[in-house]
C-alpha cells in the first residue's frame, strides 16, 4: 500500500492540519516509510485473537448520573483565545 | 559535606527531620543550581516564589512534627502535568499562554506529601520523541559528555528535561511520563533511575494526554530508594481517572531488603538484537552475572512477539494521539491562528493546528488519522490491537512459568549527539524504544537502573520488568542490582 500526494492531502484534511501543496511529496514519502515499517504486522498470525480493549482487566466504573460540578464559567473561559458575553467565540459557522 | 542540591530524597528527608538542614536552605540551593544551569535548558518555567512558599510551609510542618513523606523535598515537574496558575504547555506552541485552573492529581499528591515544586521541565512536544528535539523550548542538553569532547548530547526523551535536571543535581528528583519508554530511556542516557509503574497505578487526570491506553507517570530519581519513596507519594486511586486502580498503595520503601535469593529472573532471547553494540551486550551479561551472584536464579525465556511491538506501537499510539489531540482547535485554550478575510471555522482549525503543532506531532496525528480512517481501521488499528494482545500474552506466559522479573538492556545505545539523527528517517528514531515499548503495550511496571559506562564515559542502563502491581518486588530487585553495580558516577560540571 503506497500513499500518493492525493491521499496525503486527504489525510491532512481529515486531521484538520493545513499542508501546503509543495510539502505534500515529502509528507507522502514519510508516510510511506512509516507505513512500510507498520506493514510487518501483516506477518503475525492473529487468527482468533480478540483486539485488546483494556490492558488491565477491569470493568470501567459507573457513577450516579448527577451534577457534581459546575458554576465555573469564568474559569472555563479564562484560557479562551476569544470569549465574549460568557461564550467561546468562533468565526461564523452558519450563513 | 555534599552540596545540598546533590542530596538524594532519602538523605535530604533524614537531614530535614534531624534538623540538620531546612527546606528553605535546600530549596535555595536548588534554585541557585537551576539559575546557573541555563545552558542545559532543562527548566522551561521556573517557579521560585512557589518553591520558597512551599519550603516555608514544609519547615513549619517539620518543626511541628507533622511531616508527610516528601515534606520539604524540592522536585521538578514535567511540563506535561497541569499545574494550577503555572504555564503547562506540553512543550508545544499550541498551548502557549495556557494557564491551568486546576492541578493534576499526581502533582497534587506530591504537594500533599509536602514536596516543593521548583518549576516545569523541558520535554518533547506532547511527549512525542526520544531526544527532546521536538520541544518548542529548544533542546534540553545532557550534562554528560563523551570523553573530552564538547559535543552536545541528548538527555533522551520525552522526559529529557527531567533527566537532565536530576542528573545535574538541579533538583532532588522529578516527575516523568512514559508512553513507550519516555522515563526509562532518558534515565538510562543520564545515569539516573526511572520507573514506569503498572498501567493504572498513577492517575492520568490533569496530565496532557498522548496515548491514553499507554501513558503512565512515574518518578525519575538519583537512587532506587528515592524511586520507591516518590512513587508511593505519586500513586493511588483517583475517582477522576476511570482507569486508576483501587488497589491499596503498598509501602514501597519497606520492600527494599536487597534480598533476591530464590527469585527467578528471565532473560528474553528476543532482546538480543542484530547489530547491538558490544558494550550493551557486555553490560547485559554483567547484569546477569550480578543478579546470579546475589542469589537469583536466571532462566532463558522467550517473548516471541517482541519484534512486532514497535510496529504495533506506531499504530496504536498515533491513533490515540490523533483522537486526543483533536481538542486543540483554537477554540477553548491555547494558540489560535490569525485568520484572513473570508476564512471560516475549518480554515481556523487547519491554520491553528499547522502553526501550533511541530512536524513530529503533525506526522503522528496524520498517521493516526490514516490508520483510523474508513477502509484501513481493520487492516491497521484492529490488527495492531490483536498483536498487542499477543505481546501481553507473551509476558503472561513467562510469569505463569514462575518468572519474577525480566532483565534487559534499557536502550540499544548510549546517548547520541543532538542533531545526529536529523537526517535519519523517523523510524530510526523510533528504534530507541525497542526494549521499553513492550512494557507499555503490556501495561507492566518497568525500571531503568544505571549499571555501567560505555568506552566514551557515558552511562548505560539496564531494565527490569516486573509482574503487574508488583512494583515493590520490582523495586527490590532493582535495589539489589543497584547495590551490585555500585554505580555512583556523576557528570563533570561544565555548564
Amino acid at each position: 500500500m503506497s500513499i500518493d500526494q492525493n491521499t496525503a492531502a486527504k489525510v491532512a484534511k481529515l486531521a484538520r492540519i493545513k499542508v501546503d501543496d509543495d510539502a505534500l511529496p515529502a509528507l507522502a514519502q514519510e508516510f510511506n516509510t512509516i507505513l512500510g515499517f507498520i506493514e510487518q504486522l501483516g506477518e503475525v498470525d492473529v487468527e482468533g485473537v480478540e483486539p485488546m480493549v483494556s490492558v488491565t482487566p477491569m470493568r470501567l466504573k459507573r457513577r450516579a448520573d448527577v451534577v457534581t460540578d459546575g458554576d465555573q464559567q469564568d474559569k472555563v473561559l479564562s484560557n479562551a483565545p476569544d470569549a465574549r458575553e460568557g461564550f467561546f467565540a468562533v468565526p461564523k459557522v452558519v450563513e | 559535606m555534599t552540596e545540598l542540591n546533590a542530596l538524594t530524597l532519602a538523605e535530604a528527608r533524614d537531614a530535614l527531620r534531624a534538623g540538620d538542614i531546612t527546606s528553605a536552605e535546600l530549596t535555595e540551593a536548588c534554585l541557585a543550581a537551576i539559575d546557573a544551569a541555563d545552558a542545559l535548558n532543562a527548566f522551561a518555567h521556573k517557579t521560585p516564589e512557589i518553591a520558597m512558599a512551599r519550603a516555608a510551609e514544609a519547615d513549619q510542618r517539620i518543626q511541628a512534627g507533622d511531616a508527610p513523606s516528601m515534606c520539604g523535598l524540592p522536585i521538578g515537574i514535567k511540563d506535561l502535568f497541569c499545574t494550577k496558575g503555572v504555564p503547562s504547555q506540553a512543550a508545544s506552541r499550541i498551548l502557549e499562554g495556557f494557564m491551568p485552573e486546576y492541578e493534576s492529581t499526581v502533582s497534587q499528591n506530591l504537594a500533599d506529601a509536602g514536596a516543593v515544586m521548583l518549576g516545569k521541565l523541558n520535554m518533547d512536544e506532547f511527549a512525542m520523541g526520544s531526544s527532546n528535539e521536538t520541544s518548542v523550548y529548544g533542546n534540553a542538553i545532557n550534562p554528560w559528555r563523551r570523553g573530552n569532547e564538547d559535543t552536545a548530547l541528548t538527555p533522551g526523551g520525552s522526559s529529557g528535561g527531567s533527566a537532565s535536571a536530576v542528573a545535574a543535581d538541579l533538583c532532588l528528583a522529578a516527575t516523568g511520563t512514559d508512553t513507550g519508554g519516555s522515563i526509562r530511556q532518558p534515565a538510562a542516557f543520564t545515569g539516573i533511575t526511572g520507573i514506569k509503574p503498572t498501567y493504572g497505578r498513577c492517575s492520568r487526570w490533569g496530565i496532557v494526554a498522548f496515548a491514553s491506553s499507554l501513558d503512565q507517570a512515574g518518578p525519575m530519581t538519583k537512587s532506587v530508594r528515592d524511586a520507591a519513596i516518590m512513587l508511593e507519594a505519586m500513586c493511588g486511586h483517583d475517582p477522576k481517572d476511570s482507569t486508576s486502580t483501587e488497589l491499596p498503595v503498598p509501602n514501597f520503601e519497606a520492600a527494599l531488603t536487597g534480598d533476591i535469593r530464590g527469585k527467578t529472573i528471565g532473560i528474553p532471547r528476543e532482546y538480543r538484537m542484530d547489530g547491538m553494540p558490544d558494550e550493551i551486550e557486555t553490560l547485559w551479561a554483567e547484569g546477569r552475572r550480578m543478579m546470579e551472584e546475589a542469589g537469583a536464579k536466571l532462566v532463558d525465556i522467550s517473548l516471541p512477539h517482541t519484534r512486532y511491538a514497535l510496529p504495533a506501537y506506531y499504530v496504536i499510539a498515533p491513533a490515540e494521539a490523533s483522537s486526543n489531540l483533536a481538542r486543540y482547535d483554537g477554540v477553548r485554550y491555547g494558540h489560535r491562528a490569525t485568520l484572513s478575510q473570508g476564512d471560516g471555522i475549518t480554515e481556523m482549525y487547519e491554520k491553528t493546528r499547522a502553526e501550533g503543532f511541530g512536524p513530529e506531532v503533525q506526522r503522528r496525528v496524520m498517521i493516526g488519522t490514516y490508520v483510523l480512517s474508513a477502509g484501513f481501521y481493520d487492516a491497521y488499528y484492529n490488527r495492531a490491537r490483536k498483536v498487542r494482545a499477543l505481546i501481553k500474552k507473551d509476558f503472561e506466559d513467562v510469569f505463569a512459568q514462575g518468572v519474577d522479573a525480566i532483565l534487559t538492556p534499557a536502550t540499544p545505545s548510549a546517548a547520541f549527539g543532538l542533531g545526529e539523527m536529523t537526517d535519519a528517517d523517523p523510524v530510526q528514531m523510533y528504534l530507541n524504544d525497542v526494549f521499553t515499548v513492550t512494557v507499555n503495550l503490556a501495561g507492566l511496571p518497568g525500571i531503568s537502573v544505571p549499571a555501567g559506562m560505555d568506552n566514551q564515559g557515558l552511562p548505560l542502563g539496564l531494565q527490569l520488568i516486573g509482574r503487574p502491581w508488583e512494583e515493590g518486588d520490582l523495586l527490590n530487585s532493582a535495589y539489589a542490582l543497584e547495590q551490585a553495580t555500585g554505580f555512583v558516577a556523576k557528570p563533570a560540571k561544565w555548564w
